[in-house]
């Protein structure tokens, strides 16, 4: 019987619950330093000068660094180059040297016995800049483009000239990030005998940190090991490479001593990646009958300071997925990557994709309006159907074709707005309950997205079975709370044809898997997954090898099943049993079941290559109430309808999608980092940066399809990652926009307070209740 | 000159003597000086509730506590929940109802509904659940599964006791 599909309880949970998970900052080293941080007070200026007399002089302080003790000058470079842009003049320095060019940039690291201490000595050091205007409005600006972008295909010039109608619209997408529970931590601890350094934090792209750690320090890759770790959330911020992830390692080098830091969460709203700030003019041509003949949009990124390790990707993949699952026949893309005085971008889940579809689904809203047809009927008319499928777009994303591989989105569109129908949505929308203070409107809103996942070119896998007979996954994705670990086993129980009790996963310890590639853009089950089970059918096919030796049996006769083979129609089961336990010692060394030359060890290490993604598709829809008098927006209900090939655990699915509806949530509606007119950033606690509590999001109803598997991996699986928010910022806008009775679009994300007061008092009043209102 | 100060008290029931600085939180006190790493610190400033502990009963912020107010007093964290191996019905609760994803936010939300379950579990509705539970941030689950097990925990605690807004 296949543990596939079944909602096995985590594998992870237990260490979770009892406070045994090891997260960063429950590492610590004997003798071990504490690193603190000293940052940019200002946006943009001239670095004059570091005083650091006073800092070191303070009890317990070991060293003070600024850039002019680095050895040379070290930028971080791209992980994710795209080809044709050259960002090495974007590159963040580990220090700064001479300009500082965002509040928060690092310029100087105390080193000391004791954190306080430290955090004390950090406020002595002297910092002398000379302030600059800083660039904070990237909608208005020419002079500071990174890169420029382009992705399309066909005559879209002519498509609009020749359009029955154009529908246009604005919308800005509010700047926030994904703020994981956890802030960062490193702890370095250096082996100055043996040249070696331990690394506990680094997740996500162990292997590929690993690697240019190594060559920032000039050293063999095989004397670094970054050991796997609890991570606290990782939502794309997490594990890329930070200038502290040079720093710590180096000083614990230097010093030859441990050296741990653990960032603050003011530090971390300023200092790890933001995202998502993008301006979006986006229009549609259209034929009489509604068909999309046309769409283009021309995006310009506020990519805060630097090019970071993503380089230039978020933004490539906006323009990349906008056409979505519709029948697109000329499309251009045009994006225009601005350089700010703000905190660096990088990915946040969905990266390109929450913005892209915000973009698309809310124009498509407005031109039903226009276009005096139903949003969703205007949606069926231009869906790609199964008969279109798979479907190739002369475009290219991260570097591979982009073609949708499987699927049928009508299906799916009708199944969400049957379940949406069958939980009374629209009808809830439709009853709009007044107050004495003021009306509150309803309103019902829907959208739909392309998702892509499984990013290659590769993930390797070792399974070995130990003489005890457990099973040992050594996998290169990484656990950042996602269930990797249950997942996997229960990947390897399937196909090595064992209890996935019996199975344990390691994952991101560049030891144990040093040819791994990382868990990141929806890759883990799709091509780490692969990778497990390729591996666990190998050991399957020895163990049935040398199971036949032992039993003097057939291979065509045997049966691995409950963790031990068995001779098929043996009517004495018993002494024809033999367990993976018994085979593994069969396996050792100097067994009089190996062959000459054969190696030892029942294990079996595969790498899953694949070129091309695989786009897992979905629907959301949402009821909202908004209250005109104060602005509030309230979810009242949610329904995420997503096709992801094949469960593996069904409920591990659903709490990915769940969670990433409130995140969702929370950047459609109230996480925002704001900067004031000298480049101040003005959300450096949780009391600004407002993450979603339990009050503000409703249960989420799910209705996950697996009736596409996708034909690009042997387990038939898509990414589940990051379907819960790809289109919670059209949703919600274009719900809020239903409520309001809206003509035009929202124009800007998040909806604040502020500004659905604002879209409130341009609503045009229709006589009676607007919900649902169009005119 | 740091100023230290020699207390005692009391954690699941052990006791530790131990001499602190004056200012340094009762959180990096457990944390660090005492072991108990299962307390976590998510913003330090008293909004996420990562490192939610009880103290002498009540639920506390441990960042914004510092160790030494916390002498002669009883300290509950997360490691007191189990017994032995076994998890208590709370934890097992979490689990079956994938209330946990990364795990960071949780011993926060397992003492806070502990201390609320332990007062007065017996009137816990749906709305006063997600009501307690919007008293600490998660960043992965979306809460359901948290609203969900706390009522489970406390309809099991009290079984054949529902609640006025319930059928």
């Amino acid at each position: 019987m296949t543990v596939i599909g079944t909602r096995l309880p985590r594998q992870e949970d237990p260490r979770l619950l009892r406070g045994r998970g090891r997260f960063g900052d429950d590492f610590s080293a004997p003798g071990q330093l504490w690193a603190r941080i000293v940052r940019s007070p200002s946006a943009h200026g001239l670095l004059r000068e570091l005083d650091v007399t006073e800092a070191v002089k303070t009890a317990g302080i070991t060293t003070v660094v600024t850039a002019r003790d680095l050895p040379g000058k070290l930028v971080i470079p791209v992980r994710l180059a795209i080809a044709g842009t050259d960002l090495s003049r974007f590159l963040q320095p580990v220090l700064a040297a001479d300009t500082v060019r965002y509040v928060g940039e690092p310029l100087a690291v105390v080193v000391g016995d004791d954190p306080y201490a430290c955090e004390d000595a950090a406020e002595l050091v002297g910092i002398d800049i000379t302030d600059q205007p800083p660039v904070l409005d990237a909608s208005n600006d020419k002079d500071h483009t990174a890169a420029e972008l382009t992705r399309g295909y066909g005559d879209t010039a002519a498509a609009f000239a020749a359009a029955a109608h154009v529908v246009a619209i604005e919308l800005a997408i509010g700047r926030h990030s994904g703020v994981p529970l956890e802030p960062r931590c490193l702890l370095a601890v250096p082996d100055p005998d043996r040249g070696t350094l331990d690394i506990f934090g680094m997740t996500k792209v162990p292997v590929w940190n690993r690697d240019l750690l190594a060559d920032m320090l000039g050293i063999d890759e095989t004397l670094i090991r970054v050991h796997a770790i609890d991570a606290g959330g990782g939502f794309g911020v997490r594990g890329e490479f930070y200038p502290e992830d040079f720093l710590i390692p180096w000083l614990a080098a230097k010093t030859g001593r441990p050296v741990k830091w653990a960032e603050d969460r003011a530090e971390h709203l300023i200092a790890v990646n933001h995202s998502r700030q993008q301006y979006h003019r986006v229009a549609a041509a259209f034929a009489a009958d509604g068909r999309i003949t046309a769409l283009r949009d021309d995006i310009i990124q506020d990519n805060g300071a630097y090019c970071r390790t993503h380089g230039v990707a978020v933004p490539e993949l906006t323009a990349a997925m906008l056409p979505g699952p519709y029948r697109v026949p000329a499309y251009r893309g045009r994006v225009r990557v601005v350089l700010t005085n703000k905190t660096p971008c990088g990915t946040y889940r969905a990266p390109g994709r929450f913005e892209g579809t915000a973009a698309r689904e809310h124009l498509l809203d407005v031109a039903a309006t226009r276009l005096g047809i139903d949003p969703i009927e205007l949606r069926r008319r231009n869906l790609l159907t199964p008969r279109e499928m798979p479907h190739e777009r002369p475009i290219s994303t991260l570097g591979t074709d982009l073609i949708l591989d499987t699927g049928d989105y009508p299906a799916l569109l009708a199944a969400a707005v049957k379940e949406a129908d069958r939980l009374g949505y629209r009808a809830q929308a439709r009853a709009t309950t007044g107050t004495s203070t003021g009306a509150r409107l309803r309103g019902f809103g829907l959208a739909m997205f392309v998702e892509k996942s499984g990013l290659g070119p590769q993930e390797t896998a070792d399974v070995t079975v130990s003489r005890s007979g457990a099973v040992h996954v050594h996998s290169g994705g990484t656990s950042l709370g996602q269930g990797i670990e249950t997942v996997l086993a229960q990947i390897t129980a399937d196909a090595l044809g064992v209890d996935p009790r019996t199975v344990r996963v390691t994952a991101g310890d560049t030891a144990a898997q040093p040819f791994g590639a990382g868990s990141w853009a929806s890759r883990s089950t799709v091509v780490g997954g692969s990778a497990v089970h390729q591996a666990a059918l190998a050991v399957r096919e020895r163990a049935l090898q040398l199971a036949a030796r032992v039993l003097e049996a057939a291979e065509q006769d045997l049966d691995l099943a409950d963790g031990s083979v068995s001779v098929r129609g043996d009517p004495d089961a018993k002494t024809a049993r033999l367990s993976l336990a018994d085979i593994a010692k069969a396996a050792a060394p100097a067994s009089r079941y190996l062959e000459k030359g054969e190696p030892a060890g029942l294990s079996a290490r595969r790498r899953f290559e694949v070129s091309h993604m695989t786009y897992p598709y979905g629907v959301h829809a949402a009821v909202v109430e908004v209250d005109a008098g104060t602005g509030q927006v309230r979810v009242l209900r949610y329904l995420v309808a997503y096709e992801v090939g094949r469960a593996i655990n069904p409920m591990l699915v659903e709490g990915q999608l769940r969670g990433g509806v409130a995140q969702g949530i929370g950047g459609a509606l109230f996480e925002e980092f704001g900067y004031d007119e000298a480049g101040q950033p003005q959300a450096i606690t949780f009391i600004e940066y407002r993450l979603p509590t339990a009050a503000e999001i409703p249960p989420v109803d799910v209705l996950l399809s697996q009736d596409a598997p996708s034909p690009g991996n042997p387990l038939g699986v898509m990414g589940a990652g990051e379907g819960g928010i790809n289109a919670v910022g059209a949703t919600v806008a274009n719900a809020v926009r239903d409520a309001l009775g809206l003509a035009g679009g929202v124009g800007q994300l998040p909806l604040t307070p502020a500004r659905v007061c604002t879209l409130a008092a341009l609503a045009q009043p229709t006589g009676g209740p607007v919900t649902g209102g169009r005119a | 000159m740091k100023d230290m100060h020699a207390i005692s008290l009391k954690v699941n029931g052990r006791e530790h003597e131990l001499v602190v600085e004056a200012r340094r939180t009762l959180a990096d006190m457990l944390r660090h000086d005492l072991g108990y790493t299962g307390t976590h610190l998510g913003c330090e400033h008293g909004i996420c509730g990562a490192c939610t502990v009880v103290l002498d009963g009540a639920p506390v912020r441990a960042c914004l506590v510092f160790g030494v107010q916390a002498d002669g007093a009883e300290v509950r964290t997360v490691e007191g929940l189990a017994d032995g191996e076994q998890l208590s019905d709370l934890q097992q609760a979490f689990s079956d109802h994938h209330a946990l994803q990364c795990g960071f936010c949780t011993p926060g939300f397992l003492m806070l509904a502990e201390a609320y379950l332990a007062e007065d579990a017996t009137q816990l509705t749906e709305a006063r659940a997600r009501e307690l539970v919007a008293a600490n941030l998660c960043r992965c689950t979306g809460y359901q599964g948290i609203i969900e097990a706390v009522l489970a925990t406390a309809r099991a605690r009290h079984p054949g006791r529902k609640p006025a807004d319930e059928p």
